[in-house]
């Protein structure tokens, strides 16, 4: 049945008791540029310097009148609410100064001594005042223990994801996925010590780069064994089980359904892994231990690497072994950097479809 | 799927093709498995072998790097105490209360105190000054920033998380630990009241400037899981405060941030493991001693992990026992520190991942 049209109720008007008024934006600009002003004024008659201090004196002051004057045009509530969005976007800032400073910081210190000969030599000889050497040593020290780990982890961090996905039990499942988490709270320093105490003094094998890469792979285990985990686990059910209602055994169909869907998350979450041990100190300073000359033998004697090479050049009290660390530490960062978007273009390009 | 022969795979008239064109063209992937049963003798040798045993074979492998990886978390606290003990034995006063690390002296003297007392301390100060901003950005990045803002935004900071701790221990050195000195002296100044902010009159290389590199390391582990968290509010309760009129901050008071909190939390819990275990950029911005003080701008202070660092390389038998026996504790508080974030986010099942 249909209704007679309901009527249009009379118009309210404006309902001004009802809406505060607002700031526009020319208003808060004014009091943006009043707050500079008299920062600025403050600065100049009292003895107060600094460019930092003046920028977050500013913001300070801004802050306060903004939230002044808002109470007293728009309301507490609309007060706090800008005060709130105010310290949020005074956190943001906080917390991409640092990567803005330590990357720009790097880079500008890095190119000084950056070039081609830095990157060919090795420090075989090369005192810690004299301006010459280079990283070439532990450029090829660092690709050879990172290379091992991925040899060691890579597999071994695949089965266990394959177990904790497709086979895990009920308790030993549990225990495995548990300790996969507390693993990945190991300090990195313990694992060096770990691998120091189980290869150096219980097996009397000696400094090693294979020593540094059994380290590397405990650091690197939980986080590959996570990730793919988790890719496993979103490997859409209907491909295993059109495998299986072709008679295919569980095993083949993890091997070649759902691993190869899977693999571009995969290789994502092995890179970002491989990009956190590649920048990792402390264990190879107690399994590697650095050394001046290269040894291209990962299994035998002292290797260098690049974080231990900015760590004992950071170490010494020359500005030629300052800047040859700041270009080592360009060079660990731009490797790491990579690694990162390498994964993030590979995880973007070949998602997953489910 | 994509391969047509499998339209005609379990017709019997595909059971009695000659067996030459079977051979001459094997068929790829699953194909190949469908057919098996009704052709027993198709084929032979270790594929046969594998088709019988592969399944258990494969669940085996699997099953073992499983029990491997607890073996190996085992091994780590086994070797630790094995090698720990004996430098135990030989310390001559209690490893839990000396404030002084002299394992190759004669008597061996050391103890983990003033060490245990410098992580933790840096360990909090760091969080102290970490979590209020990662919190803030997590909210920035989960629902202040526009859109196109936002996406950026959170890969910067996860980016934060990948430069190396090293790198971070050099810019601490050379950029941070000069720069501190003007804010220290400051403090110092106008709140040398506080008993945390008085000194002797030197600054630098001090547990402030230490626990700050420890804070810009902490705050993408606490921001990235807390946005997570933050992200997954449910959306009715979102529109349940728009509905009744609250402003912005008033919907993330009390939608957002109730829920999230157990993620805070225990990313807060995992950013003080991250800060306790750093060892490079601690080892390189603190100048060590062994006392207990809570004059946190005066250069001075140590932890157990930059400890290992700086003392590794003179060590002797007793003093690599000594060093393991400190890291053994490490282990210990870092086990404890996870437990504890696990039980967090177990006990409030709804936020957890």
């Amino acid at each position: 049945m249909t209704r007679p049209p309901q009527p249009i109720p009379p118009a309210l008007g404006k309902p001004r008791s009802l809406v505060r008024p607002r700031l526009s934006a020319w208003a808060l600009g004014a009091l943006a540029a009043a707050s500079v002003l008299v920062t600025a004024v403050v600065f100049l008659v009292a003895p107060m310097g600094g460019w930092a201090a003046f920028v977050i004196v500013a913001a300070g002051v801004y802050v306060l009148a903004q939230t002044v004057v808002c109470t007293v045009v728009e309301g507490w509530r609309a007060a706090k609410n800008r005060l709130m969005t105010s310290v949020i976007v005074a956190c943001t800032v906080a917390a991409v100064l640092p990567l803005v400073a330590v990357l720009g910081f790097t880079i500008v210190k890095g190119m000084v001594v950056l070039n081609t000969a830095f990157l060919t030599h090795t420090m075989r000889g090369v005192a810690e005042q004299d301006p010459e050497g280079g990283i070439y040593h532990a450029i090829i020290g660092t690709l050879e223990q990172v290379g091992l780990a991925i040899l060691l982890a890579v597999p071994f961090g695949l089965l266990v994801a394959i177990y904790l996905a497709e086979y895990s039990g009920r308790w030993l499942g549990r225990a495995v996925s548990f300790f996969v988490d507390v693993m990945t709270g190991l300090p990195s320093i313990v694992a060096g010590l770990f691998i120091f105490a189980l290869w150096i003094l219980a097996m009397g094998q000696n400094f090693s780069g294979f020593a540094g890469s059994l380290a590397l792979a405990i650091l690197m285990l939980p986080t590959v064994v996570r990730s793919a985990e988790e890719m496993l686990k979103i490997v859409p059910s209907s491909l295993r089980e059109g495998s299986y209602a072709l008679g295919v055994p569980k095993w083949i169909t993890v091997v070649r359904i759902v691993l190869p869907t899977a693999l571009a998350g995969i290789v994502t979450g092995v890179m970002l892994a491989v990009a956190r041990v590649t920048g990792e100190t402390a264990p190879l300073l107690l399994t590697v231990f650095g050394n001046t000359s290269l040894n291209i033998n990962p299994f035998s004697g002292a290797q260098a690497a690049l974080p231990l090479f900015v760590f004992s050049e950071a170490g010494l009290p020359n500005e030629t072994a300052i800047n040859r660390a700041w270009a080592a530490a360009l060079i660990l960062i731009m490797i790491v950097c990579v690694l990162n978007i390498l994964a993030r273009a590979v995880a973007r390009l070949t998602r997953v479809r489910r | 799927m994509d391969h047509p022969e499998c339209a005609g795979v379990s017709t019997v008239s595909s059971a009695v093709r000659p067996r030459q064109r079977r051979n001459s063209r094997p068929p790829s992937g699953p194909l190949r498995y469908a057919q098996e049963p009704r052709l027993p003798a198709a084929r032979r040798g270790p594929s046969r072998w594998l088709r019988r045993h592969g399944d258990n074979l494969f669940r085996w492998l699997a099953q073992t790097a499983g029990v491997l990886l607890l073996l190996i978390m085992a091994a780590i606290a086994a070797f630790l105490v094995a090698q720990a003990v004996p430098a135990l034995r030989a310390d001559s006063t209690n490893f839990l209360t000396t404030l002084k690390w002299d394992p190759d002296g004669t008597p061996p003297s050391f103890g983990i105190a003033a060490l245990a007392f410098g992580s933790v301390l840096t360990s909090v100060l760091a969080l102290l000054m970490s979590v209020p901003v990662a919190v803030g950005v997590a909210l920035a990045t989960s629902h202040y920033a526009p859109v196109w803002l936002s996406r950026p935004l959170a890969y910067v900071v996860e980016l934060l998380a990948a430069v190396p701790s090293v790198v971070f221990g050099l810019w601490g050195l050379i950029y941070l630990v000069p720069n501190v000195i003007a804010p220290s002296r400051f403090l110092n100044h106008y709140f040398g009241f506080i008993p945390l902010f008085t000194s002797n009159g030197t600054y630098g290389k001090s547990i402030f400037a230490a626990s700050i590199v420890l804070a810009v390391m902490v705050i993408p582990i606490v921001a990235s899981i807390s946005r997570e968290v933050f992200n997954a509010t449910p959306k009715e309760r979102i529109e349940a405060a728009w509905a009744i009129g609250a402003t912005k901050w008033e919907m993330v008071r009390t939608a957002v941030l109730p829920y999230g909190r157990s993620g805070v939390i225990s990313g807060t819990v995992l950013g003080f493991g991250r800060a306790i275990g750093e060892t490079i950029a601690v080892a390189l911005v603190l100048s060590a001693n062994y006392e207990i003080s809570f004059r946190i701008l005066q250069p001075g202070g140590n932890t157990i992990a930059a400890n290992v660092a700086n003392r590794y390389g003179e060590a002797g038998t007793i003093g690599r026992g000594a060093l393991i026996a400190s890291g053994l504790v490490l282990f210990v508080i870092t086990l404890v520190v996870n437990f504890v974030a696990r039980a967090i986010v177990r006990r409030r099942g709804e936020t957890a991942r």
